[in-house]
């Protein structure tokens, strides 16, 4: 009774208190070709230590189907211990037979079919030298910053493989390009990609927002979704949990 | 040495020819020895404005197969000795135009000329290419509408990237701004961007406004550059322009409403 009573003072309006959204998550795949306990212990251990900030806590999607097709079985709850003590939260199974469905819903663990997420592999694959990137910072510190003193004018395009600077405007129908972060210091029109190989913590920074279209590493807005943003100022665009953020530069 | 000026825009109808014409024959009447060239090949528009298309023997074509001799193709102009009129051939294919063979062409003018105009053809092909591959001043002919600014962005970018100072890593083009058919009323009913709107896209240095104006239209029928039309506004228009870009400080007119005797009277500003 007392809960309820909460509920209804942190609901704004009388109406429902939640709402179901589609959303589209970037979650590896762990996918197996063994089920020897040691081999496959022993080869996480190994893949981790690579990146262990990406991996720790991160959620995963195990794949058994390879073995299925070979007639290797495995035990499910035996698999998802392994895969915790190695400090990854399984989400979901992938490409299992009917028992090991079944024994997975019974863990609470959800069933995935092989048809529905393929469309997305190859996001996986893009993401994760991406974190691993932000692991090891030396190699994004490497490249050079290019710096850009006239307008980049309409059908012209700019690639950085470092940070890219643009002291003059880029106009509509422009492209620049960075592999880090990108300056513009004046009006943006065109199209701005940061962090394109995957650097989720690029950002992008102007003083006068009016793009096409902005993204980084990937995920984008369009000029559409940024009617509301002021004019003539400057602001400054990041990534928040695969949502991009556009926030005053007070 | 001559100063090569491209008048360009990437739209076609802004207005090239006519500023071709008038900004030429406005540096030779003050002095300046001036040859104008058509690379508009297979048009043939600039010896029409000048009124010299019966006298057109050889063309610019000629001169870059070694058929005539630069002496032979440039046409003197009838109402200023220190202006060359060199046409562009009708019948000619957009090939016969050669980078090796402008450059000649361009080279030679340059030992004997002060100013070199170039009216370079619409769109961003090979003869726009060309008339401004060599260019030491671009004059970018603009309409106040956004399509036009759109492909005069196009072309600064070409300008800047695609011309022999930029790949010579020079001082790159001087460009300049020349925002043509200008109509106050229009900007005000929302029909037309204003100055401000298309220098902020463009963000260029305005040499001037061109009003929208029937005295263009009356000078190319009689073949006389409207810039002789000393009593109109278009032939002002550029006879300031000539003045600024000659490094005159003249203040910008044209821009705002035409006041009737009423609001002259009694209008506030
Ligand atoms: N300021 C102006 N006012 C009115 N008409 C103009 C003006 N400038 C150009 N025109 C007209 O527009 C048309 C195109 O002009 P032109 O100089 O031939 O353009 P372009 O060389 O860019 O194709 C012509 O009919 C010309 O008379
Ligand atoms: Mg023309």
């Amino acid at each position: 009774m007392q809960r309820m009573s909460t509920d209804a003072n942190n609901t704004l309006h009388n109406g429902s208190a939640l709402e179901f959204k589609s959303s589209t998550f970037s979650v590896p795949v762990l996918v197996l070709s063994s089920n020897d306990w040691i081999i496959i212990e022993h080869q996480l251990q190994k893949k981790i230590q690579l990146a262990p900030d990406f991996f720790k806590n991160s959620p995963i999607v195990f794949d058994v189907q390879w073995l299925n097709k070979n007639k290797l079985d495995i035990d499910i709850a035996g698999l998802l211990d392994t895969i915790r003590k190695a400090g990854l939260l399984p989400i979901g199974i992938r490409g299992g037979n009917e028992g090991q469905n079944k024994q997975a819903i019974d863990l609470n663990i959800p069933v995935y079919s092989v048809h529905n997420s393929l469309s997305n592999e190859h996001k996986n694959i893009d993401r994760t030298p991406a974190k691993a990137q932000a692991v090891a910072p030396e190699s994004a510190a490497k490249a050079q910053a290019t710096i850009i003193t006239h307008p980049v004018r309409s059908g012209q395009r700019v690639y950085s493989s470092g940070d890219l600077i643009v002291l003059a405007q880029v106009s509509a129908g422009a492209e620049i390009m960075a592999e880090g972060n990108i300056h513009v210091y004046s009006t943006l029109r065109g199209r701005a990609l940061a962090g394109v190989q995957g650097n989720v913590e690029a950002r992008i920074f102007c003083s006068d927002l009016e793009a096409e279209l902005i993204s980084i590493a990937g995920t984008y807005k369009i000029s559409e979704d940024m009617r509301s943003i002021a004019r003539n100022k400057p602001v400054q665009i990041y990534l928040q949990e695969h949502a991009l953020i556009i926030k005053d530069i007070a | 040495m001559a100063r090569i000026i491209v008048v360009t825009s990437g739209k076609g109808g802004v207005g090239k020819t006519t500023t071709s014409a008038a900004i030429a024959m406005g540096l030779a009447k003050k002095g300046h020895k001036t040859a104008v060239i058509d690379f508009d090949v297979g048009l043939r528009n600039l010896d029409l404005i000048m009124g010299c298309e019966r006298r057109v023997v050889y063309d610019f074509i000629n001169v870059i197969n070694g058929e005539a001799s630069l002496n032979q193709a440039l046409i003197r102009d009838k109402h200023c000795d220190q202006l060359y009129i060199l046409p562009a051939s009708q019948t000619r294919d957009k090939d016969a135009l050669t980078q090796e063979g402008v450059g000649k062409v361009l080279e030679e003018l340059s030992k004997d000329f002060q100013y070199v105009v170039c009216d370079s053809p619409a769109g961003i092909e090979r003869g726009a290419h060309l008339a401004m591959y060599y260019a030491d001043d671009a004059f970018v002919v603009t309409n106040p509408e956004v399509s036009s600014v759109r492909d005069s962005d196009r072309m600064l970018g070409l300008l800047s990237s695609k011309s022999r100072r930029a790949e010579r890593n020079e001082e790159p083009i001087k460009e300049y701004l020349l925002l043509s058919r200008y109509s106050p009323e229009r900007v005000k009913i929302g029909d037309m961007l204003s100055v401000d709107d298309v220098q902020d896209i463009l963000s260029l240095h305005l040499l001037g406004v061109i009003p929208e104006s029937k005295s263009v239209l009356t000078a190319s029928n009689s073949g006389v550059p409207v810039i002789l039309d000393e009593k109109s506004d278009a032939g002002q228009a550029y006879a300031d322009i000539v003045a600024r870009y000659l490094g005159e400080d003249r203040p910008h007119r044209f821009i705002d409403e035409k006041k009737g005797l009423f609001g002259k009277l009694f209008g506030g500003k």
